[in-house]
């Protein structure tokens, strides 16, 4: 294929994948610690609008940045309190926190809509992106883009190749025996939680200082609940998660490409291709409910109170 | 130090309390949060809460907008009991609104009193199809319903932009994407002249009733709260789960879809690319706040429904960016959800006792 069509292809994918595979990794760990957080979308938005406010007022993107990642944080924090201190239900305590987020992100981003800014820097020199081939593939990206695939190994390594991820495995797939050698399995699923947080954060942040940039209201349009998704297509697996963000990426790009080559198919129906291949991706994994079992964390949502 | 202490059964007086405690709660954050944005709390409340409801105009829309929102709270409520996660009401009412539309629209100008019925089934209808979909990929594929039918909301926006750019659209609108008005026979009918209330309130008291005869008084209503609560024993007693997700999922779609059949048919009076200010989503804290109850729903829909009109109302009259209203719904919902651990648990101060042994 001709790589002048190619390489903006690849790129476009990237940006695609990126705020997917940011989102998911995050809740990848916190799913694995035996939490599930359904409020990825409401985390991302106050990610997004934390991030853009703060770059907007300060010039500076490392302060956006970090910005992005607490207020994630301090989202999560809101959600570990309710269902993982107050023992409410995950799937309510999840959906208030999208439903929160949807409405609070557009209330600090009131005055904000449709200003440009100019976008997360990228990381190398220029000259090292000009290089032929490679150049723009691997060296014309910011610092998130980097970071998501930096942050899947490291979350791999971390769950499989340290003692602490050893722990957090076993709190996600038996609270008990986890509490009762003498691990803290409240501790272990806030931090998890909150790391879940800052990664949905950063990865609104993506969206709002690199992808669009600027800042629109309910911006993530449903990106949080494919982030979800993606999980169970990855059968909480980090590898997969990377695989699958990029399968996702890949499907929506060709949907953009399909309308400017000039298919004779409503636009609309050319924007559905994601959502719809979320449910049929879904679909196949989700029918073999023994694989399913077999490496999803055994105690995802349930609540954990010790036996007193 | 403050510690919980769980109590030796659930408190009567708390689940009645706790909802209370909840909107108290939310009514002091809000003011809170009226003082950040630089508005004087008092008058902020005054108009956020009161105002709105100071005129019998502002009881009808009270009314008016609880009407989708007590349908399909009461709706998610069932399949909620039976751990029945359908979100996707939102998708079910625009499903309904365009399917049911769609036949006004394809009756326009017959002037008959059957084209109203034959509206509200194609919206019932519309809405059910729409959620028999995650039904059926949940119950042969085992996919999860919670995602599923989010995902299938999406899809319906995007259908109903579609429909009212393409096949739906007025020939005769400019290049406006809506529908043609709906005629006389295809209009819901007011109930108060002056006002936009219509006959879809009293349908949602209807539902009410028939709602809490469902899950209080029928056998599938008692097996669905039994697959909800205590799963292993709902199998050891032959109920089935399958069953079970399609009853609930469908009951949900049906009345999102009459919600949304409704909306178009009732205020809003054609299609177009937006029919709901996200009904179906507010819907889920209704359920919640309602304890999942028909009766409980009523109250929580009109005071949700309180929290849109205080919205527009602040907008108006102090400027404040309507987001307010969901900033609102969402801290009602997660104080109702911290409080209720006060149904199982107590609130000590001080070291808890070592209990005597009994």
């Amino acid at each position: 294929m001709d790589h002048a069509y190619l390489t903006p292809l690849i790129l476009a994918i990237i940006a695609t994948a990126t705020p997917l595979l940011l989102a998911a990794t995050g809740e990848l760990v916190t799913e694995k610690s035996g939490v599930l957080n359904l409020g990825i979308e409401g985390m991302m938005l106050m990610g997004a609008v934390s991030g853009f406010v703060t770059a907007k007022l300060t010039g500076s993107m490392v302060l956006a940045l970090v910005a992005a990642g607490l207020t994630g944080m301090a989202m999560s924090a809101l959600f570990g309190f309710l269902a993982l201190v107050l023992l409410a239900n995950q799937v309510a305590s999840g959906l208030a926190l999208t439903i929160f987020g949807v409405g609070l992100s557009a209330l600090v981003g009131a005055n904000w809509v449709g200003q440009p800014i100019d976008p997360l820097p990228v990381l190398f020199p220029a000259a090292l992106a000009e290089l032929p081939l490679v150049g723009p593939v691997l060296f014309a990206h910011d610092f998130l883009t980097y970071l998501s695939f930096g942050a899947i190994a490291g979350v791999w390594w971390f769950l499989y190749r340290t003692k602490a991820g050893l722990i957090l495995r076993a709190v996600g797939d038996a609270h008990d025996s986890a509490h009762a050698i003498g691990y803290n399995v409240v501790k272990v699923r806030f931090l998890a939680t909150l790391f879940g947080g800052c990664m949905s954060g950063l990865a609104g942040a993506y969206l709002s200082l690199v992808y669009t940039p600027m800042w629109a209201e309910n911006m993530s349009a449903g990106r949080g609940w494919i982030a979800l998704a993606l999980i169970v297509f990855a059968t909480w697996r980090p590898g997969r998660v990377l695989i699958g963000a990029y399968l996702f990426g890949a499907i929506a790009i060709l949907q953009l490409h399909a309308q400017g080559a000039g298919l004779d198919i409503p636009a609309q129906f050319l924007n559905m291709l994601p959502y719809l291949a979320t449910i049929l991706v879904l679909v196949i994994i989700s029918r073999d409910a023994v694989r399913i079992r077999l490496n999803a964390p055994a105690c995802i949502g349930k609540a954990f109170h010790p036996a007193a | 130090m403050i510690m919980l202490e769980r109590r030796r059964e659930t408190s009567r007086v708390m689940k009645f309390a706790s909802p209370l405690l909840a909107l108290v709660l939310t009514v002091i954050s809000g003011a809170a949060l009226f003082g950040l944005l630089g508005f004087d709390p008092l008058e902020a409340l005054y108009q956020f809460f009161i105002a709105p409801v100071m005129t019998s105009y502002g009881i009808a829309e009270l009314l008016l907008k609880a009407t989708p929102l007590i349908l399909i709270g009461v709706g998610l409520a069932i399949g909620y009991r039976a751990n029945v996660w359908n979100i996707g009401a939102e998708g079910q009412l625009i499903i309904g609104a365009i399917a049911g539309g769609a036949i006004g629209l394809a009756l326009h100008g017959v002037d008959s009193v059957l084209v109203l019925p034959l509206m509200i089934a194609g919206g019932i209808l519309g809405g059910m199809a729409w959620a028999a979909i995650p039904a059926l990929l949940r119950t042969h594929f085992n996919a999860s319903e919670l995602l599923t039918s989010l995902m299938l909301t999406y899809v319906a926006e995007l259908l109903l932009t579609w429909a009212v750019n393409g096949p739906l659209k007025d020939p005769d609108g400019f290049s406006f994407p809506e529908s043609k008005m709906f005629h006389d026979s295809a209009s819901m009918p007011l109930l108060l002249e002056g006002t936009r209330l219509h006959g879809g309130f009293l349908a949602a008291l209807i539902v009410v009733l028939l709602g809490w005869f469902f899950i209080s008084r029928s056998l599938p209503g008692y097996e669905v709260r039994v697959t909800g609560s205590a799963p292993h024993a709902a199998r050891f007693a032959g109920f089935s789960q399958t069953v079970t997700i399609w009853m609930t999922l469908l009951a949900g779609g049906a009345l999102a879809g009459l919600a949304g059949l409704f909306e178009v048919a009732g205020p809003v009076g054609q299609l177009v690319p937006k029919i709901s200010p996200g009904y179906g989503f507010t819907a889920i804290i209704v359920a919640f706040l309602g304890r999942l109850h028909p009766v409980g729903i009523l109250f929580a829909g009109l005071l949700v429904a309180l929290s849109y009109l205080g919205g527009e109302m602040a907008q108006i009259t102090l400027n404040m960016p309507l987001a307010v209203t969901g900033v609102f719904q969402g801290l009602l919902l997660f104080f109702l959800l911290g409080v209720d651990i006060l149904l199982t648990h107590r609130i000590r101060i001080g070291h808890i006792k070592p209990r005597s042994a009994s």
